[in-house]
């Protein structure tokens, strides 16, 4: 089954939508609720990201029997030094986005800890693609 | 292993229903139906917090409570009153003209059910020093229930402690004992403003069984105070009785009435959809910081319970007013700590998650993709008039097999209009669903 969301740079108001979404859906599907938390925290993280620091992108998410793929592909400016960004409390945002709680520089180590593989592209310019994946069993 | 057994205290009386919808519309967990002109519960997803009893315009949703005359199966006939029972008469009837009148009905004592708090408050405090933040309250046994069925990540959160009411109870059971009574001959029951408190008496959450042997209505109590007060008012006696509970305790049921007594940073929500949105908010871990969460079902918390006859602002500031000319403290904390002290965890409490598809993960995908594709064909109206809250529960109900997609009224013009389905079918769909009366009287027979 796949879901789709489209998410617009700079609103943040709406960021964590799709992470919502995606939580009410595998709610439903009664996975296991330690399960479902990390996929929600990965994406909502991704999902800020993407808000944060990209003009668009598409989210869209995957789940079959056996795990959770989540593809976050972006339009925007790009990582240029992704073993940096990688760090925890790296972090390029402004202080107004850091004012509204973002930008801890948090993000991606976070995903990297929640995810059980975890890929990220980046073209400096163009943007950034993650695939995040969750298995459903231990 | 997830919990098999429920109680409710909630029912629908279906010589009463006309399966007018209105509770469908505000269940907060999507359990009622209207099928063959009548509501239907889905039993395993009710949290009896009674919002569908507070809209019923028939009156056919009843509350179930213990029988007053079971009382007097009892020598000691003990009555735990909250404070929200005292401000439900204003400023008409003191205290003691209530006690008064409550002794008069058969019982041998009455106590107040927030006795036990200021030694609650204290554990509650070291509790949440140890436990992961925010932890929840436990306090209202609809919240309780709602994060059982619609929030199982967060179930864990739910303080494992025992509440005002079971702690007070266990220290007057004990107390009873202390002056020589025999443990069968003392009966305790509990007047309570909402549904969800008799559910939690029946069947509580967690490994524990529940010290109190009755639960009675306080609708039904109001009325029987105020008749008896007309009708022998001079005759009854006040009593002398002083209240034994603190400032702290008489405020515990009104919304804040927790938070504020905790160390740390608390929240306090009341009315249900407030709680479901922060509920949905901090399971998405959009909540940081926060020590101590006091949630309640009902607007205005406990005076606004489906069992509170009064006005519910009228009846917080009565309340309020009532727990000002209280001391802060009442001196029972040591003496509860001595005699209760290790006995007030519940448990272990577990989640009680809605089965919407298949507990097999495999044919859940495949029915949930069947709904997602039948809720793009449906019209995204939540209208109800195929007896499902809305379109989403309707393709819900479809693929679990207990509705079918010409319940839709909008699908049945459709076809209607391809010539698809003829009227009388259509007709006979909706007198299925919404009952003949609805529909107009049936073709006389000629």
């Amino acid at each position: 089954m796949q879901l789709t969301f489209h998410v617009q740079g700079g609103d943040f108001t709406r960021a964590g939508d799709a992470s919502s979404q995606v939580k009410k859906t595998l709610k439903l599907l009664n996975i296991a609720p330690a399960i479902t938390k990390r996929v929600v925290v990965a994406l909502y993280e991704a999902e800020v990201n993407i808000v944060a620091h990209a003009y668009r992108g598409v989210i869209t998410v995957d789940i079959d029997p056996v795990r959770i793929v989540l593809r976050l592909e972006d339009e925007g400016p790009g990582i240029p030094d992704i073993e940096q960004a990688m760090q925890r409390g790296f972090s390029t945002a402004s202080p107004e986005v850091r004012e509204m709680g973002f930008g801890a520089g948090m993000g991606l180590p976070n995903i990297l800890e929640n995810a059980d593989r975890f890929h990220i592209d980046s073209v400096v310019g163009k943007g950034t693609t993650l695939s995040i994946s969750v298995n459903l069993q231990a | 292993m997830e919990q098999q057994t429920f109680h409710h205290a909630l029912k629908i009386r279906h010589d009463v229903c006309t399966g007018c919808s209105h509770c469908m519309k505000v269940c907060p967990t999507e359990a009622l139906r209207v099928y063959g002109g009548k509501a239907l519960l889905y039993p395993v997803w009710c949290i009896d917090c009674g919002e569908c009893h507070r809209v019923c315009p028939a009156r056919a949703i009843v509350v179930e409570d213990d029988d007053c005359k079971d009382i007097f199966n009892y020598k000691h006939r003990i009555l735990l009153i909250p404070s929200v029972f005292i401000g439900q008469f204003g400023a008409s009837l003191s205290r003691q003209e209530i006690i008064g009148v409550l002794l008069n009905l058969g019982f041998t004592d009455v106590r107040e059910a927030e006795h036990g708090v200021d030694f609650l408050i204290d554990e509650i405090n070291r509790y949440i020093q140890t436990h992961e933040k925010p932890v929840i309250s436990s306090f209202c046994p609809a919240v309780t229930r709602l994060i059982q069925i619609r929030f199982p990540a967060l179930v864990d959160h739910v303080m494992r402690l025992k509440q005002p009411l079971e702690v007070t109870t266990e220290y007057f059971r004990q107390w009873y004992a202390r002056q020589g009574a025999c443990p069968g001959d003392v009966g305790i029951f509990y007047l309570t403003p909402c549904a969800a408190k008799i559910a939690s008496v029946k069947a509580p959450v967690g490994d524990y069984a529940s010290p109190i042997d009755g639960v009675i209505n306080m609708h039904y109590m109001y009325n029987r105070v105020l008749q008896e007060f007309q009708q022998r008012g001079k005759d009854v006696p006040p009593t002398r009785y002083e209240t034994q509970v603190s400032a702290r305790g008489m405020a515990w049921s009104l919304t804040g009435g927790e938070v504020r007594h905790i160390d740390g940073k608390g929240l306090a929500i009341d009315g249900i959809e407030n709680v479901v949105e922060f509920l949905e908010r901090l399971e998405n871990d959009e909540i940081a910081g926060v020590d101590y969460l006091e949630l309640r079902a009902c607007d205005e918390s406990c005076p606004g319970g489906i069992l509170t006859p009064y006005n519910r602002f009228l009846a917080a500031e009565c309340i309020r007013r009532n727990a000002d000319a209280q001391a802060a403290s009442n001196g029972m904390a040591g003496d509860y700590q001595k005699h209760l002290a290790g006995a007030i965890d519940v448990g272990k409490i577990r989640p009680r998650s809605m089965v919407k598809y298949d507990l097999d993960i495999t044919k859940a995908i495949r029915k949930m993709e069947k709904a997602r594709e039948l809720k793009s064909v449906l019209p995204g109206v939540d209208c109800g008039a195929c007896g499902a809250p809305s379109c989403e529960a309707l393709a819900e109900d479809i693929v679990r097999g207990q509705a079918a997609i010409e319940h839709c009224i909008f699908i049945q013009t459709r076809c209607g209009k391809r010539g698809l389905l003829p009227q009388e079918q259509a007709i006979k769909i909706m007198e299925k669903i919404w009952g003949k009366e609805k529909t107009g009287e049936e073709e006389p027979v000629s």
